[in-house]
């Protein structure tokens, strides 16, 4: 793989997470540069989630600094996050049940329309434009993913693969620049993973969407990623390229020690 | 003051009994998730119910007694024929299914029981105690304290109930984690039936308090809607909050209605009264914006 | 003629996203368009235009309303009929302080203000939601009711807050028998109608669901919450807002708050439960079932009483009615919780496979 990886354009320094009296994070500082594959690994509760959670402003950590691009990013919330082209997949899927597949991923292009609700009971102006335009970027995603077949039908209705490869065609439909994915492949058949995993290579290779992955398959994680951080009771214990964590005594401890 | 403390007083001895009927909310809603909207029917059909008994000739204690038996069956019939057929819905079909409930059941009562308002004589009067009125000169019905007290000695129950006994702690239990609640060894059903049963007591002497000291009439349901609000500044989880909101909505609703509406009078020209119809709502909505979990609820954030 | 889309290929987005990519379903709605306003007129009662045709068009737009702020936007209201009072009195107000101000122009000002109040009291959402909402909702139905009963200006001086509404005058032409109400209500009721599908279908409408189904992911993808919530509340009460306007001038011509009481806005929600909820088609589907069904029970309940010899009086038909109300609800939610709109359209699906089932 010989890919331009750039400079660090997330930076995360001394972040400390509680909920409560739960530390979830503790202290944490790690960085991600432009067009890398970063990996978040750790046992079950580790704080992975909420490692992406604070990177998209859906919890506030209560220490910390967060630069993004090189620029002190003050409290934000989610949506601000989008605006930023931070995009991301959820661990629980997190799709709209009500809704058709082509409908989840056209919501995923919504900070890019500009319409707004008068435009659109009344049908002027450019409501309809912008319907046909993002239609046609929506169906560039949905050939991307393979998922022609399934437009139309309501996401509840579909299984759990196709339902996580919808999720990341809505994250993909907003053609973000830094994307995070909270275990993309868990519950998923070796064939579907092969696809995701081919998925998430070719955006990254494609369009050198910068990526963040949770993801407990170790044989994915150090195949893909061009650098790992670990995570163990909210703390950090080994950041580094896949070979390094791999032989770091505290990660090969802490997995032993969570059964793994 | 000595007016101010009698509106006071005669507020807050309210307050308990808005704490009791917000108890048998809170009941139904840690141990299945129910948000019971129906409970103010409910108390209208107790009351409705132990009259109604009563006027076929049962002397009171039995009317009671059978009143019991219909709460009791109606709840376990509600949950087996409704609530149990909606678990997998989300919490706001089963909250708008418990609306069907409340039509369902201002239907029935009347219908078996009659609608015309009458009155409930359990044998306490609603006058003045003396005692209180010659050393402090304040009226205080000696029917709202006892009614307040009654309420007390239920509430208390209740709470010592939920915290100490093994069937309260599943009852917690099965509001946390369905699973776990199986694990104690009680049947779901079981306990889902224990709970409606409860709630249907704790209605029957809600109804029969209010129906005694208001007359038993379809305006119950209104009063009994205001438990509502004390849950809402209480938090819905939480005994001590029911029994907090219900003291604070009772006194400030009846402070409000006294002295806000002469102020308005002045301002406006024209008959401010019946304030109290939605103050605890308004007071409810203004205490979200500032303290969305309630007063004793904890903060949560949505997990992702 | 038969209710296919073999052979209909759709070959651009364009006509895939289309108001009604089906042709049977363009043709079948220009028909019943056609029946309403050309062919009702010339053949219904004054009884039809003023009992039954006109309240159903306005409850309707009002479902409309609620639909959209409970079915799309997912936030629970119980304070309909007291948005609907907002609108009437606001249209009262206008038409009586604003020299000469045209009706329509009242009746959208009636929108706007109705608009204003939801979003006030739309505020909590941002913070709370499910039943805390529509406990708050609550404070909006015995607020308003009480602020419009008491406050004497609101109603002119009039006693206990009754108001009268005023002729209804459109360039020059009256609009007073039932016939000329009925087709200035169906024409206002379509067009909104019209907007609200339009609105539902753009990326103002996914919006809406995105937060209804899963509020942190559609933040995540960008939505605003609070503008989301707030505009679903303005859009909802605006709809409210005129059917309430309606309600005053076009069907019953007096109104007191009262009126728009808890109770109306609790049939507001089972027409929505009834008919479907997130569904245009089921506000109407809900609004005919709801108005229609004490009707049919006031004509048939006699004659079953009378068939099994049971004494009857007109306040068990009343507290039968309020029973059926009840278990329909409970049932509906049981049984098919999106509504009648969902059966025709899986009666639609029946059609189009048949003869061949498979
Ligand atoms: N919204 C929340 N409220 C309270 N506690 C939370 C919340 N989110 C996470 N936590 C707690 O923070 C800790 C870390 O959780 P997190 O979900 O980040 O772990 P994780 O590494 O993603 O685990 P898993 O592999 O199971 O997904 C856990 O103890 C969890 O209970
Ligand atoms: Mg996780």
């Amino acid at each position: 793989m010989s890919k331009k990886i750039g400079d660090v354009i997330l930076d995360l320094q001394n972040i400390s997470l509680r909920f409560g009296g739960v530390k979830a994070l503790t202290d944490i500082s790690f960085n991600v540069r432009e067009h890398e594959i970063r990996a978040i690994i750790g046992p079950n509760g580790a704080g992975k989630s909420s490692m992406l959670n604070v990177i998209n402003g859906v919890y506030h950590p209560q220490e910390g600094k967060i630069f993004w691009h090189g620029n002190e990013r003050k409290k934000m919330e989610p949506h601000m996050a989008a605006q930023q082209n931070i995009a991301r997949t959820f661990q629980n899927i997190a799709l709209f049940k009500g809704m058709s597949v082509l409908d989840n991923i056209m919501t995923g292009r919504i900070t890019k329309m500009k319409a707004n609700f008068i435009e659109h009971a009344l049908w002027f102006g450019r409501a309809k434009k912008e319907e046909l335009e993002h239609r046609k970027k929506v169906e560039e995603v949905i050939d991307f993913l393979e998922i022609q077949h399934i437009r139309k039908t309501p996401v509840g209705r579909l299984p759990y693969g196709l339902q996580k490869r919808v999720e990341l065609g809505r994250a993909l439909a907003a053609e973000p620049s830094m994307l995070l994915l909270d275990e993309p492949m868990a519950g998923m058949n070796v064939e579907e993973k092969q696809d995701m995993c081919r998925f998430i290579l070719d955006v990254n290779d494609q369009f050198g969407t910068t990526i963040v992955l949770i993801e407990h398959d170790m044989g994915v994680v150090m195949d893909i990623s061009d650098r790992v951080v670990v995570l163990d009771y909210g703390k950090k214990i080994g950041d580094g390229v896949p070979d390094e964590v791999k032989n770091n005594e505290d990660v090969i401890k802490a997995y032993l020690g969570a059964g793994h | 003051m000595e007016f101010f403390f009698e509106v006071l007083i005669g507020g807050l001895l309210s307050g308990v009994m808005y704490a009791l009927v917000a108890l048998g909310f809170v009941l139904i809603y840690k141990a299945s998730g129910v948000f019971n909207f129906a409970q103010g029917a409910m108390v209208y059909l107790a009351a409705l119910s132990v009259v109604g008994i009563m006027e076929w000739g049962a002397p009171l204690w039995l009317a009671v007694i059978l009143a019991f038996a219909v709460m009791t069956a109606f709840g376990i019939g509600t949950e087996k024929f409704v609530l149990r057929k909606l678990v997998n819905q989300p919490p706001i079909a089963l909250f708008m299914a418990t609306i069907g409930l409340t039509f369902f059941i201002e239907g029935l009562a009347p219908m078996i029981f009659g609608s015309d308002p009458r009155a409930l004589d359990i044998g306490i009067v609603d006058e003045p105690i003396p005692y209180i009125l010659e050393n402090w000169n304040m009226v205080i019905s000696k029917f709202d304290l006892v009614a307040a007290g009654v309420a007390s000695v239920l509430v208390a129950t209740l709470a010592l109930f939920f915290q100490y006994t093994r069937i309260g702690r599943a009852l917690r239990a099965v509001a946390d984690d369905h699973q776990a609640a199986l694990s104690i060894g009680i049947p779901l059903q079981h306990i889902w039936a224990i709970v409606w049963g409860v709630a249907g007591f704790v209605a029957l002497v809600a109804g029969m308090m209010w129906g005694a000291r208001n007359g038993v009439q379809f305006a119950l349901t209104f009063t009994a809607l205001k438990a509502l609000p004390v849950l809402i500044l209480g938090g819905f989880t939480s005994v001590p909050g029911a029994i907090v909101g219900g003291l604070i909505i009772g006194a400030s609703e009846k402070l409000a209605e006294i002295y806000i509406p002469p102020v308005m009078q002045d301002l406006f020209g024209g008959n401010f009264g019946g304030i109290e119809g939605w103050f605890p709502y308004v007071l409810a909505l203004l205490f979200l914006l500032v303290r969305p979990e309630g007063l004793f609820g904890e903060k949560h954030i949505d997990r992702v | 003629m038969l209710y296919r889309e073999a052979g209909q290929f759709k070959t651009s987005y364009a006509a895939d996203q289309q108001l009604f990519p089906i042709r049977q379903d363009r043709i079948g709605l220009v028909l019943l368009l056609a029946v309403a306003f050309f062919g009702i007129p010339l053949f219904a009662s004054e009884y039809w235009f003023s009992a039954i045709l006109i309240p159903f068009l306005i409850f309707a737009l009002a479902a409309l309303g609620l639909n959209i702020l409970t079915g799309y936007a997912g936030q629970l209201s119980l304070g309909t009929a007291a948005f609907m009072a907002v609108g009437a009195y606001a249209a009262y107000n206008f038409q009586l302080r604003v020299e000469g101000m045209p009706i329509l122009v009242s009746f959208i000002c009636a929108g706007l203000t109705a608009a204003g109040v939801g979003i006030l009291f739309g505020l909590p959402s941002l913070r709370i939601k499910g039943f805390y909402l529509a406990v708050a909702t609550l404070a909006a139905q015995f607020f308003i009711v009480w602020c419009l009963t008491k406050f004497p200006w609101l109603s002119n001086n009039s006693s206990s807050g009754v108001i009268s509404a005023h002729n209804i005058n459109i360039l020059g032409y009256a609009f007073d028998t039932p016939r000329d109400k009925y087709l200035l209500v169906l024409a206002i009721v379509a067009l909104m109608a019209l907007a609200a599908k339009n609105m539902v279908r753009s990326s103002t409408g996914r919006a809406w669901m995105a937060v209804r189904d899963m509020d942190v992911a559609a933040s995540v993808i960008g939505i605003r919450l609070m503008h989301t919530k707030l505009l679903a509340f303005a859009v909802s009460s605006f709809y409210c807002g005129v059917a309430g306007a309606l309600y005053a001038y076009c069907y019953l011509g007096s109104v007191e708050p009262d009126g728009f009481s808890l109770d109306m806005s609790f049939r507001i929600l089972f027409m929505v439960i009834v008919g479907g909820v997130g569904s245009i088609l089921g506000s109407f589907l809900g609004a005919g079932f709801i108005l229609l069904l004490p009707i049919f029970l006031d004509i048939t309940l006699p004659f079953v009483a009378d068939l099994f010899g049971l004494p009857f009086s007109s306040a068990t038909v009343s507290h039968i009615q309020i029973m059926v109300f009840g278990a329909l609800i409970m049932f509906f939610l049981i049984v098919e919780p999106h509504g009648l709109a969902r059966l025709w359209q899986i009666a639609k699906e029946k059609l189009r496979l048949w003869p061949f089932p498979h």
